[in-house]
């Protein structure tokens, strides 16, 4: 496959990937805000997926639209990182996911704003902002559920603790990762990873929750090799397509 | 005015649409404490870029004139016609008075 090509896809199916999940909770959080707040994020999500699919489909040069790739496209041919696909256990689950996936995109995209490929830049800037705020609020939410309750603290530290073997898949370069940071496109993930750790830091000490040591990572979905629920998100989010191909509004 | 549920206290949401306009009353929300009663006015109240500032005070805390009062706090300024400054010729031309 085009590295271009592959490198696009990674940055979509992340978005796309949790931005499903986020919406299967929604009309399921604690109250209307956050669950208005939730869906939100969402949303931005789902936006910045579908530019970044529509402009895949280009470089695929194979007359696909945005949302043939999002729709018709294999379980083995989505390139997001296993943490997007993990379920929505409970709130701290959905939340400590969140966390780690905006802090990581606010480094991301930050970085990318330097691209020299003129739509990841342009991408990038409007991208920004958003994540900003994504991680402000995700942050502020681990302080609450960290220094919160006792049971708040234990079932967040759980999470962290579940969810941080998926973390290190951020930061493995995939061949096409290489090959555009190579050309000047892509994000150097390596010295990403030192700024990712210490945001994550900062935000636990402050919430008094610990950061896990561990090294053990679980690596898969950027080459298409994904954990159980993935085929499961797909079969719902594909459903319609795939039952009524020319279904259209 | 204080809440039995789980959905934190209640604040009143002043949204500025543009810079230098007053401040206006939109609603309110629930929240747990300021980050979150300022973060939740933005996604229910601004989403749709109605504006360029937000104010956020607990309910709890405005203080306000009952229906009880209102007959002997506003009633008296009804029979104070010449509080109007309707004796005035505006000239022709000025649109914003």
């Amino acid at each position: 496959m085009d590295h271009k090509l592959k490198y696009y896809l990674q940055i979509a199916d992340n978005a796309l990937i949790l931005s499903h999940r986020l919406s299967e909770y929604c009309s399921n959080g604690p109250f209307l805000e956050e669950d208005l707040a939730n869906t939100n994020v969402a949303l931005d999500l789902i936006g910045l997926a579908e530019s970044t699919l529509e402009e895949a489909a280009k470089i695929e040069g194979l007359g696909r639209s945005g949302d043939d790739l999002a729709y018709r496209r294999p379980e083995h041919e989505f390139y997001n990182t296993l943490l997007m696909e993990q379920p929505n256990k409970d709130f701290a689950f959905i939340m400590v996911r969140q966390f780690f996936s905006d802090a990581f995109d606010y480094t991301f995209f930050s970085e990318l704003s330097k691209s020299k490929d003129p739509f990841l830049a342009a991408l990038a800037v409007k991208t920004i902002k958003e994540s900003t705020y994504h991680l402000r609020r995700s942050s502020e939410w681990m302080v609450r559920l960290g220094d919160g309750t006792p049971e708040a603290k234990v079932k967040t530290q759980y999470a962290v603790n579940s969810l941080w073997k998926y973390t290190g898949e951020f930061f493995k370069e995939s061949e096409a990762d290489q090959a555009m940071i190579a050309e000047g496109i892509g994000v150097d993930l390596e010295k990403l990873q030192k700024t990712w750790r210490q945001k994550v830091k900062e935000i636990f000490f402050m919430a008094q929750l610990e950061c896990p040591g561990e090294e053990n990572f679980i690596f898969g979905g950027k080459q298409g090799r994904h954990s159980e629920y993935l085929g499961h998100i797909l079969t719902e989010m594909q459903y319609l397509p795939t039952k009524y191909p020319d279904a259209s509004w | 005015m204080e809440n039995k549920d789980n959905q934190g206290q209640l604040w009143e949401v002043f949204i500025q649409s543009k810079p230098g306009q007053p401040y206006k009353h939109a609603g309110s929300v629930h929240a747990y404490d300021k980050e979150m009663a300022i973060e939740n006015a933005r996604d229910v109240y601004t989403r749709r870029g109605e504006g360029t500032g937000l104010w956020l005070i607990p309910s709890k805390e405005i203080v306000a004139v009952s229906n009880r009062e209102a007959e002997y706090f506003f009633e008296p300024a009804d029979a104070k016609i010449y509080r109007h400054p309707t004796f005035y010729n505006v000239p022709e031309g000025v649109t914003n008075m």
